[in-house]
């Protein structure tokens, strides 16, 4: 077991591939800069692979003050038990107070191992953290400045409230596309700290054989905001206004089952039940009625705008913001309103 | 099929691990108290639908290359209709872990106990569903990976055998990863791995009447009907690393969720309605 370190820092896990980042680091930078601010200690990025120094650059753009560099030719391609050795002597060294990760496959693969070989506590899939005061209702034991662990629980149903107050450092995953990335600070500099990985002599069981990406065009996954398409938009041509949307706002573009069924659009930007589960940060849902396999796979999402004809259209359910009218109509005066507003 | 060498002759021993868990996806209206929290009650306790395919990945090794499988739940002794439910589809032995020094695990404490029950059997595989319906962590699979020094292969979609080794298809979220893994090693199975089989009638006619001690006056049944039963001490779980004692996790607070309640709002399709809407999405840096 760790030592309680209140002056430990605020660590987040920069995971890439093939040398590449995804936004997650830069989300959990956003997060991460706050709590550290509000605890007083510096935010580290803790960035492994190799040959990947170069990443550290936009990494202190992104917030942070440190970045903790581990570099071995065995972590080059991401292999659960390598990483693990490599995360868990670093926190031995350094002693974090809180350590997050994005709630990724890789995320969810490597925090689950460090936090069972570390024996300290874990909260999955976060939807917010914040700073704040426990007391155990048991022991009446109080702590101070720890980590609120906030996330939906049984299905979405409930928002639970995890803390972890003795066993450190605090540890959670954190979902994709919710926290918001800082503005990029060009030419933000900070400390880099080289570490040795530890990994000499280490048996990896594991030797991955091959790697076969997917399109990147459509990440819907990955993608922080989606726009998706129903049968009510009509036709393939007029699938095209929802590409023009998502190319205004930034976006990847999505189907329901019955748009991908009538060919609108390609199986692979099926959302729902049967195709991919989205939790986008915005979700623009257009002329799609909203049946509950669809609803499975994006009710996630942090906000949802519906468009629909039918004011009765289940859709509506689940939306943040509901907007009845044609999209042939509403969605060019968005883009007209975003390209006016520099969104 | 490729039980190439002495040491494979008897195929692999294989266990899975099951859940019980309430059925989540349905939550309705009667599910739903007049305070807005959850009646558990009012909710189907159900095979956790990714165990099922944890099940079948683990019967489609015995059924290619030979062994056998055996599945262990944790839990009430209600658990006992998921382990029967196993054995009907074709598992060989099931094991139920109760205890009340287990109540109020965390996935640490979880993963520890299941741990030290799946060391007793001495598996060249283990198998999970990536996660459970009720907390949907995905994180007890590699904590009990961790904890018996096995490889850990999450999100695991296809699978053959090679002798000593494992090869292994998974989703890594931006690809396809094919892994060559030593045994012993634990993997995380998602639906894509495919449908648990149905049961045949005649194993349903025969394992519907099979009952743990805790079912049956605390006496084992006789011969393959036993499900056996196992308490913390009985797996050598120390009692400082089960249950509330052994979970470093505290549930500070639960507030309920209603659907969309309150935060919905109707924007009139019109610029000014939709540039508003644009405008609070800027504001608050949804978009840009």
């Amino acid at each position: 077991m760790l030592q309680d370190r209140t002056q430990g820092e605020v660590w987040v896990f920069a995971e890439q591939e093939e040398g590449v980042l995804s936004d997650v680091p830069r989300e959990l930078l956003g997060k991460g800069r706050e709590l550290a601010d509000k605890l007083g200690v510096k935010l580290a990025a803790v960035l492994m692979g190799d040959g990947v120094e170069a990443l550290a650059k936009p990494l202190f753009e992104a917030g942070a003050d440190v970045v903790h560099l581990v570099e071995d030719k065995e972590l080059k391609v991401f292999r659960g038990k390598a990483y693990r050795h490599a995360f868990v002597s670093l926190i031995r060294e350094c002693s974090p107070q809180i350590v997050i990760f994005g709630a990724t496959h890789m995320g969810r693969d490597l925090a689950p191992a460090v936090a069972s070989e570390l024996r300290c506590g874990l909260t999955a899939d976060c939807t917010d953290l914040q700073i704040g005061d426990y007391t155990d209702g048991k022991t009446k034991e109080s702590f101070t400045n720890i980590l609120m662990q906030i996330r939906p629980a049984f299905g979405g149903n409930i928002i639970a409230t995890i803390v972890n107050p003795r066993n450190w450092p605090q540890m959670a995953t954190v979902r994709e596309g919710v926290m918001k990335p800082l503005a990029v600070q060009e030419g933000r500099t900070g400390e880099l700290v080289r570490h040795a990985s530890g990994l000499d002599g280490v048996e990896i069981p594991v030797e991955v054989l091959e790697i076969v990406r997917r399109h990147s065009s459509v990440n819907l996954k990955g993608a922080r905001i989606i726009v998706a398409g129903g049968a009510g938009v009509g036709s393939k041509e007029n699938f095209k206004l929802l590409y023009a949307l998502a190319d205004a706002i930034g976006g990847a573009v999505g189907g329901s089952r019955a748009a991908v069924d009538l060919g609108y659009c390609e199986h692979e930007r099926q959302i729902g039940q049967t195709g991919v589960t989205v939790r986008p940060a915005l979700f623009i849902s257009c002329g799609i009625s909203g049946a509950v396999q669809h609803l499975a796979g994006m009710q996630d999402s942090a906000k949802i705008i519906a468009i629909n004809t039918d004011k009765d259209a289940p859709i509506f359910k689940v939306a943040h913001y509901g907007i009845v009218g044609d999209l042939n109509v509403v969605i060019p005066k968005m883009i007209k309103s975003i390209k006016q507003k520099g969104g | 099929m490729n039980a190439s060498n002495n040491h494979r002759e008897g195929g692999y021993n294989c266990v899975v691990c099951i859940k019980q868990v309430p059925d989540t996806k349905k939550v309705t209206g009667e599910a739903m108290k007049a305070d807005g929290t959850i009646n558990r009650a009012a909710l189907a306790a159900i095979f956790n639908p990714e165990d099922r395919n944890a099940l079948e990945a683990a019967l489609r090794v015995k059924d290619i290359y030979g062994g056998k499988v055996t599945v262990i739940a944790m839990g009430l002794p209600a658990a006992c209709a998921i382990l029967r439910e196993a054995l009907m589809c074709g598992a060989d032995k099931a094991y139920l872990v109760t205890d009340r020094k287990a109540a109020g695990s965390d996935t640490l404490a979880t993963s520890y106990i299941l741990s030290c029950a799946i060391k007793t059997l001495n598996p060249d595989l283990v198998f999970c569903g990536r996660q459970a319906i009720d907390g949907d962590t995905a994180q007890t699979g590699p904590q009990i990976a961790e904890k018996l020094g096995f490889a850990a292969i999450t999100y695991l979609e296809d699978l053959k055998m090679d002798g000593d080794y494992a090869i292994a298809t998974r989703d890594i979220g931006t690809g396809i990863e094919k892994d060559r893994v030593k045994l012993p090693a634990l993997f995380t199975v998602t639906e894509k791995f495919g449908e648990l089989r149905p049961f045949s009638v005649h194993r349903a006619m025969k394992y519907k009447k099979a009952k743990a001690p805790v079912e049956n006056g605390n006496q084992p049944l006789e011969g393959d009907l036993a499900i056996g039963q196992l308490s913390c001490d009985d797996i050598g779980a120390e009692a400082d690393r089960c249950g509330f004692a052994g979970s470093p996790t505290n549930v500070h607070k639960i507030v309920s969720v209603v659907l969309a309640g309150g935060d919905y709002r109707e924007v009139p399709p019109t610029d000014e309605g939709i540039g508003s809407l644009v405008s609070g999405l800027i504001a608050d840096h949804t978009i840009g």
